[in-house]
Formats: C-alpha cells, sequence, structure tokens
C-alpha cells in the first residue's frame, strides 16, 4: 500500500504539474489573438475576464484542457457511434487497420526470425537488411503505397494496414531472433546430449524461451502499427479515422478537434500497449513464470 | 573419392534451364518471330539465348566440381550477374513481352545466387579484412538481387512505370534531379532533423540528469516517458506547424518532442546500470556525485545513451518529413513526396525515398561508428 | 588524554558492543550483536564464518557502506565516515570491479584522479603499486583482455595507490581457483611484510586465513557475531609448505572447532 503511494503520487503531482503549466501556456498563447479582438471591439477586460476569455475561444491557438476535455467527452459520449464525427467511430477505423496490420506484421515478423534462426544464409544475408531498414523512414513511403493501391483499385482498410503491417514486422522480427537465440550454450548442449531433433529444441526450448522477447516487442510493434495506420490516413483524403480527423483539423484550424483527436489516438495506444502487456503477463504466468 | 559435390540450387537451376529449353521462345517476339520464320525482325535474346544458358549451365556444373569454395562462389556469383545482366539488357524496349522460360530462367540465375550466398556463408576467413568484406558482400548480393527481380519482374510484366518505375528508372530520376534533392535534403535533414536531433536529445539528456538527482521527479516522470514513447507522439505536426510556421522550425519542434522520451528513458535506465560494488568503490574514496556521474554511472550509461540515439536518429527522419505533409515551404523531402504523390510523379517519389533510405543510413552509420569509440569495451562491441 | 583514548588512537579499528538489525520485508535481521574487536596497527586479522555471519557486514561498517544500528567503532580514532572522508583505507571487494571502459593503469589513477592527486605525482605512484603485485608491463591493457587473477591483482594495486594505511579486503580471491588463491596468498603476504599495513581479511577457507593472518576471528550467524578470536603462533615469515606443519595444522583445528562450535546448538 505505502509502496503503491510512492509510485503513484509523483506521477500525479507531475501530471497536475503538466495541466497547470498547460493552463498557463492556453493564456500566454492565446493572449495576443484575444488582445487583438478587445482592441477591435474597443473593450478593456478586467485581468480576471481577460484570462476566463483566452480559455474559451472557439479556435484557440492553444486549447485550455477543459476545452479538450468537453470536446472529447461530446464527441465520444454523446454522438450516435455511428455518426463520422464520433471519435468512436473514427478510433474504430484506425484500430481496425491497426489491428489488421499488427496480426500480419507479427505472423510475418515471427516466420521471418524463425528463417533467420534455421537457415545461415538467410541470417547473413537478411538481417543486415531488417537491420538497415529500421534507419530508412519507412513512413515515408505510406502516402505512395495509397495512392498506387488506390489507381489498381483497392482502397479502404487493406493498403492502410499494409502499412502498418510494414511497420510492426520488424521489431518483431528482430525481438524474436533474439528470443529464439537466447538460451544459453548450455540448454543447447544438454538437448544437444539427449539427441534432440532440430525441430523438439525448436518448440521444447527456443520457443519457450522466446516468449518474453516476443511480448516486449510486440508492445513496440503495436504502437508502431498505430502510428502507420494514422499516417496512412493523412495524405489521401481519407474520410474516417484519427488520422483523417487530425488532417481536416487542421486545414479548418479547428484546435479543439485536433486536441481531442490526439487524445483520442492517445488513448487507443495506451490501451492496445496495455492489452498486449496483460497477454504476455497471462502467458508467462501460464508458462510459469513468476509474477512481477 | 567423388570429383563433384551435389548441392540442391544448382541441380534444380540445371533442371529449370532444361525446362526453359523445352518450354522454348522467351518473350513473346521470340515466339512470333519463329512462328513467322520468314520475316527478319529483331527480338529479345536473339543472339544471347545460348550464352545465358551456356551461363546458367556452366556456372551450375562448375560450383558442383571439387574446386576450392572461393573459386566455386566466384564462378557462381559471374554466372548468376552476367546471366542477370543480360536477362535485363535483353529484354529492355521490349517489356511485357515476357514468357514463362524467362522468369524460369530469372529463377535459375537467382538460385545460383543463394548458393552462392551459402558457400560465403561457409566461410571463416583469418584476417580481419577479409571477414568484414565477407560480411558487407553477402548482403550485397542480396540486396542486388530484390533489384535485379524487382527490374526484371516490372519489364518482364509489363508493369506500368506510373505504378511501379524499376530501379534503373528510379536511379534516372535521381542522376537527372540532383539540385532538387540536394535542395530538400539541405532543408529536411541540415536544418529540420540535425537541430530538432539536438535539442530533443540533448533535453531529453538534461532531464534525466536532473530526474537521477532528484528522486521524486524520476518517479513520477518515468511510468509518464514510458506511456508517451508508446503514443502517436507525430500527430502533433499539425499543431506544431499552426505555432512555428510552415517553415523548418515546426519541423524541428516535432523532432525534438519525439526524441525526447526515447533519450530521457533510456538515460535513466543506463544511470542505474552501474554495479553496486562500483558505486560502493567510489564511495569508499568519498567521490561526490558529480565525480561519480562522469567518472563511472555516464561511462556505464553510455550503451543506453547511443541506443536512444540510434532510436533517434530513425524517429527524426519521420517525424521531420511527416510534418511536412501538413504544410512547408515549397521544398523539403515530404514536401515532394506529396505533392509527386499528387501528380503521380511516382520516380520522383521513389528517388526521394532512396536518398532518404541512404541518409539515414549515413545518419545511423555515423552513429553507430561512434558508438564503436566510445563503447569499445562494452562486451557486445567487443565480441566477448 | 585518557587511558581509553590513548588505546583508541594506537588501535587503528576498535568496535564496542557493535551491532546492526536490517530492517527487510520478513522483519528485522540481526546481522552482527554485540561486537568487541580492537585490531591494532600492523596487524593481519581475518574474519572467517559460514555466509550470513556478518563477516563482510563487519567489514562494511568498518568501511561506512553500512551504519551500525548499536555500539560505537573508530577508526583511526575517527568516526568511519570521517575517516573515509580522509581517505584512510583501500577495499578491495569479490570481484575486481576494475572500469572495462579504462586502461588498468587508467583504473589505478582512479582514486587518485579523484582525490586530487597532481598529475605529476600520479605516473611514480602507478609504477611503483604496479610493481608491487607484479604487473609491471601491463599499463595499457583492458581489464577485460587479463585473466581473473590478474584482474584481482589490479583491484589490490588499485587500492595500494593511495597509500592508505588500513587495507580492507572482502574475499579478493573467493572466485579464484585454488592455484592462483596459493600464488596471491604468497604474494599478499610479502606485500604486507613489505608496506607494514594493517589487514582486515574476509574468507571462508579455513587454510588461507590460518596461512595469512596474526589473528583469526571466527564469527558465526543467526545472530552474526564473533564467537572466538585465535592468536597465529606462526612466524611472520611463512613459505607456503608451512601449511604442512603441525602448527599449521592445531591452528586450523582450532578455527575448524569454532566454527562447530558456532553452529552446533542451530542445528
Amino acid at each position: 500500500m505505502n509502496r503503491a503511494l510512492e509510485n503513484v503520487v509523483p506521477v500525479l503531482t507531475i501530471l497536475a504539474g503538466l495541466v497547470v503549466a498547460w493552463y498557463v501556456a492556453a493564456v500566454l498563447l492565446n493572449a495576443p489573438f484575444q488582445r487583438d479582438l478587445d482592441r477591435r471591439a474597443g473593450e478593456t477586460p478586467g485581468t480576471m475576464e481577460f484570462i476566463g476569455k483566452t480559455l474559451s475561444q472557439p479556435k484557440p491557438t492553444m486549447p485550455a484542457p477543459h476545452q479538450v476535455a468537453q470536446n472529447f467527452f461530446e464527441n465520444t459520449f454523446l454522438r450516435k457511434v455511428t455518426s463520422n464525427r464520433s471519435l468512436v467511430y473514427n478510433a474504430w477505423v484506425t484500430l481496425s487497420s491497426t489491428l489488421l496490420g499488427f496480426a500480419f506484421g507479427t505472423a510475418l515478423g515471427i516466420l521471418i526470425a524463425v528463417g533467420v534462426v534455421h537457415l545461415t544464409a538467410l541470417d547473413r544475408s537478411l538481417m543486415p537488411w531488417i537491420i538497415a531498414s529500421q534507419t530508412i523512414p519507412i513512413l515515408a513511403i505510406a502516402p505512395m503505397v495509397i495512392v498506387v493501391f488506390a489507381a489498381i483499385g483497392i482502397t479502404g482498410l487493406i493498403p492502410k494496414s499494409l502499412i502498418s503491417t510494414y511497420l510492426s514486422f520488424f521489431p518483431v522480427a528482430v525481438g524474436m531472433v533474439k528470443g529464439l537465440r537466447s538460451p544459453e550454450i548450455m540448454h543447447l548442449d544438454l538437448m544437444h546430449t539427449y539427441n534432440a531433433s532440430s525441430s523438439q529444441v525448436f518448440w521444447k526450448l527456443r520457443v519457450p524461451a522466446s516468449v518474453p522477447y516476443l511480448f516486449a516487442s510486440m508492445k513496440v510493434a503495436v504502437a508502431a502499427s498505430l502510428v502507420g495506420a494514422i499516417v496512412a490516413e493523412l495524405p489521401t483524403g481519407a474520410v474516417a479515422g484519427i488520422g483523417a480527423k487530425l488532417l481536416s483539423a487542421s486545414y479548418y484550424s479547428q484546435t479543439i478537434d485536433m486536441w481531442s483527436a490526439l487524445v483520442a489516438g492517445s488513448i487507443v495506444a495506451a490501451l492496445l500497449v496495455t492489452v498486449v502487456g496483460i497477454a504476455g503477463r497471462m502467458v508467462e504466468r501460464s508458462m510459469g513464470a513468476r509474477p512481477a | 573419392m567423388r570429383w563433384f559435390t551435389l548441392s540442391w540450387q544448382a541441380v534444380a537451376a540445371i533442371m529449370l534451364c532444361v525446362l526453359a529449353g523445352f518450354l522454348g521462345p522467351m518473350t513473346q517476339a521470340e515466339s512470333d518471330a519463329l512462328a513467322n520464320p520468314t520475316a527478319t525482325f529483331a527480338y529479345p535474346f536473339l543472339n544471347s539465348k545460348s550464352l545465358i544458358f551456356d551461363l546458367i549451365l556452366g556456372a551450375a556444373a562448375v560450383s558442383m566440381l571439387r574446386i576450392p569454395r572461393l573459386a566455386a562462389a566466384a564462378a557462381l556469383a559471374i554466372g548468376a550477374h552476367v546471366a542477370a545482366w543480360m536477362l535485363l539488357t535483353g529484354i529492355a524496349g521490349f517489356e511485357g513481352t515476357a514468357l514463362a522460360s524467362y522468369y524460369i530462367i530469372l529463377a535459375a540465375a537467382w538460385l545460383l545466387a543463394w548458393r552462392c550466398v551459402t558457400v560465403l556463408s561457409t566461410f571463416k576467413p583469418a584476417s580481419r579484412v577479409a571477414s568484414v568484406a565477407l560480411r558487407l558482400v553477402i548482403p550485397l548480393i542480396f540486396g542486388i538481387w530484390i533489384l535485379i527481380i524487382w527490374e526484371a519482374i516490372v519489364r518482364g510484366a509489363g508493369i506500368p512505370f506510373i505504378l511501379l518505375p524499376p530501379p534503373s528508372v528510379i536511379g534516372v530520376t535521381i542522376a537527372n534531379s540532383i539540385p532538387t534533392l540536394a535542395a530538400d535534403v539541405n532543408q529536411t535533414i541540415f536544418k529540420s532533423v540535425v537541430a530538432g536531433y539536438v535539442i530533443g536529445c540533448g533535453c531529453g539528456f538534461l532531464t534525466a540528469i536532473l530526474a537521477d538527482r532528484v528522486s521524486f521527479l524520476r518517479r513520477g516522470l518515468l511510468p509518464i516517458g514510458n506511456m508517451v514513447s508508446a503514443l502517436p507522439i507525430i500527430g502533433v505536426a499539425p499543431i506544431m506547424v499552426m505555432w512555428f510556421g510552415f517553415d523548418w522550425q515546426s519541423k524541428a519542434a516535432v523532432v525534438a518532442i519525439m526524441t525526447f522520451f526515447p533519450m530521457l528513458v533510456n538515460t535513466v535506465a543506463g544511470l542505474a546500470e552501474a554495479g553496486h560494488m562500483e558505486r560502493d568503490l567510489m564511495r569508499t574514496y568519498a567521490s561526490n556525485y558529480t565525480q561519480t556521474l562522469i567518472k563511472l554511472r555516464l561511462p556505464a550509461a553510455a550503451p543506453f545513451i547511443f541506443n536512444a540515439l540510434k532510436i533517434n536518429s530513425t524517429l527524426a527522419l519521420i517525424g521531420a518529413i511527416v510534418a511536412e505533409f501538413f504544410g512547408t515551404p515549397t521544398v523539403g523531402m515530404g514536401f515532394r513526396i506529396s505533392t509527386a504523390v499528387g501528380r503521380m510523379d511516382i520516380d520522383m517519389v521513389w528517388a526521394e525515398i532512396a536518398v532518404a533510405a541512404l541518409v539515414g543510413s549515413v545518419f545511423y552509420g555515423l552513429i553507430a561508428l561512434a558508438e564503436r569509440a566510445a563503447t569499445f569495451w562494452h562486451p557486445s562491441v567487443r565480441g566477448g | 588524554m585518557t587511558v581509553t583514548e590513548a588505546t583508541a588512537a594506537a588501535s587503528v579499528v576498535q568496535a564496542k558492543g557493535l551491532g546492526l538489525t536490517f530492517r527487510t520485508n520478513d522483519g528485522p535481521v540481526q546481522a552482527l550483536t554485540d561486537v568487541n574487536l580492537t585490531i591494532g596497527k600492523g596487524e593481519f586479522v581475518s574474519f572467517i564464518g559460514p555466509s550470513g555471519c556478518g563477516k563482510t557486514t563487519f567489514l562494511r561498517v568498518i568501511a561506512d557502506l553500512e551504519k551500525p544500528t548499536e555500539g560505537t567503532i573508530s577508526v583511526n580514532g575517527l568516526s568511519p565516515e570521517q575517516a573515509r572522508e580522509k581517505r584512510a583505507y583501500g577495499y578491495v571487494f569479490q570481484a575486481a570491479a576494475l572500469f572495462p571502459w579504462r586502461t588498468i593503469a587508467k583504473n589505478i589513477a582512479l582514486p587518485l584522479e579523484i582525490m586530487g592527486v597532481p598529475d605529476t605525482e600520479r605516473k611514480g605512484r602507478i609504477e611503483r603499486v604496479m610493481e608491487l603485485v607484479n604487473l609491471t608491463g601491463f599499463e595499457n591493457k583492458y581489464p577485460w583482455q587479463l585473466s581473473g587473477g590478474m584482474q584481482q591483482r589490479a583491484s589490490i594495486a588499485r587500492a595500494l595507490a593511495f597509500d592508505a594505511d588500513l587495507l580492507l579486503m572482502d574475499e579478493p580471491f573467493g572466485a579464484l581457483d585454488e592455484i592462483v588463491r596459493d600464488h596471491l596468498n604468497k604474494q599478499l603476504l610479502e606485500l604486507w611484510a613489505r608496506t607494514n599495513k594493517t589487514i582486515c581479511f574476509v574468507t571462508h577457507s579455513i587454510p588461507e586465513a590460518v596461512y595469512l593472518s596474526t589473528r583469526i576471528v571466527v564469527m558465526s550467524p543467526r545472530p552474526g557475531r564473533v564467537t572466538d578470536v585465535i592468536e597465529s603462533t606462526l612466524p611472520r615469515e611463512r613459505p607456503l609448505d608451512i601449511r604442512e606443519s603441525p602448527e599449521f595444522l592445531a591452528i586450523a583445528h582450532r578455527v575448524r572447532d569454532g566454527l562447530h562450535a558456532g553452529h552446533s546448538y542451530e542445528d
């Protein structure tokens, strides 16, 4: 109990500090525009009134936390889920391509890792490219993939999730290779003394050893997958999704919408990572790992 | 003693050659010419067809003789790549006319290259130079074959260049638009990325030191930092563009925000890395905080800090390019990509991506070199 | 100056009624209770006992790496904290704990840098201590290029570099094989004879304790305490084969009895 409090209090304090800083920043950033408005209207509001006004502009430079919260609440809970202004709907559109891409990406990553661990030639020729490709801003390809697929008549979920697949298979492949190679020499030698076949070594030693690595890299992959889905929605004038929401809000300078879309994206990301984390912990516990 | 050793790739390559010979013409043009023997018009592989077959069959056969492995690898490399070169130059100008034999021969050449890589992978050269060279050559062959297959299929199947241009066309585009590309690199890399990267990593590092001194701050910031690392931070790009304008400052801001948290989290983790015994040792010397930090904890944290620098090098490039999708002056890699996509000028998109990949790899490579120099003592670097 | 103050000044370490209780999640653990011990200048004192008997804890209390919860202790007549700040002792750990990013010479220079020894003086000191531990010629090697025994010798050199009169050694040879350990034991005795330092030495090897020490402190666990203090009758000059002499075996026997006595009412 005491331990938990020790960890929660600092986090809450810093979060509270951030909210205060946010309000201060909102007042400061919105003040020039508000002063301009007041001068034109010939008003000379008092300090408190002025601050109140800076925090309730319809299109502020920096929306105040309560404006974002209100907008988020309205667009999440008060709108019909089918409405294209509903954040739930938009988040679902993004989430579906994220999940599809993530599933394919994980499967592909595991497949590549198994190949790399078992074929020396593949290890020496493919592995350097996998690592090198991490240095390439793959996200830059996203718009082109969408456009090219649109040109041959494929639109919607598939091209978007393709980008998510592309982004998520790298971390899984790299993590899985590390994991499948993680058994100690001594354990491998032990299997060797049993004259175990390579598939027995794989299922009884390498796979269990790789599970923690798999889930750690899946956490990274699912976050990357979401980023991929959001960015994939940017260039194409996609009609729905968190990325599309961000882009249209930025066209019309609807800053509050922009921020609440961002909040929605963050919540989806946090949920995804948490779910993967919990799944990982459950699998590890069922395999007899010590509860952390 | 047997005077040859079988390898399935070489045997399969020979069988594929036989199959291709049996199927006959490699292109529609050749088939037309055969059907119409009196007409004399040019068709691909008019003079080179038998040479391609001979090369592949010869290389496959030679590689299975009991000769030094290096000689076998050389024969395979020459056979596979010269044959591939002839296939590519032959099909140019006759796009979209390839028949099954063409692809079968391509597959045979590819099998030889695979065999070549397999043979090379078994080498354990004694000298350092040779082993480094080998480490480069093997992936290089793999990379070249991706390009060869890409080029061969795009040309062979006649995929419109507007959808997927072959590497050669992209190469020409790069060569023809060097001034544009240089201006874009200057705008995106040397202004946005470098400024944002330095600010983001610098602030992350300093915050980590601060968090290390003040444990309250560390316990508060670390969970937040870990969570933020998973968020789609790239989404702040439109906000930054609104605040800092269209020019590079807004992109640098996005890059700075994206690189801040990985640096913070990794540095804090790294500072916890120094062992208890080493810390006790410093305590017996009555060493003060700064001395312990500089002489023990920062060197011990170096692998973590470099890890963050490497992660951030990729993030920085992505951040700058994607932020440009939200508005730029009329220069920059992200700007060029989004406008080129709009005009279906796919060559240019690929050219920008190739340049971005090159710059990204160089950026990463420089950091990796610095890492090797600074953490030469770490087991992962000294190969312990 | 009163009599007790005078003895405290002449003795290097003086503990009275010393106790230390750790608070853990499973309740308090008495690591040390009622330790009374005086170590004089130039002595070689070994602490021996099974794991958990508090021998390492006692050494850490001397070094101000742990704070006692009861009793008093003085080091060179000062509190452990003051003694640490005056850099009164060198500490050798179970592992060499050399910094892998520094060469051997640079590792030995580490305490000198921290203590602000001028550059000009450092070189001479490093050469001298490297010669003392027979490592001359390895100045520019990195720790990982050396064997375990050589690494531990370098860490002893590092502890000697700043000329503290007291050397605290916590199972320094515990991780080494017996052949290397014999060799290092002999070298350590020679070093002690040449430098006339006071050495506190923690070990769990009976022959090592008897071979090295002028006095052997036998300790026992739960709660950690001193059960016997044995004065060695061996001469200061000790060739390796002294370990087959009847005198040596008699002392070893007493140590073993002491260890068993500590255990008997526990099991």
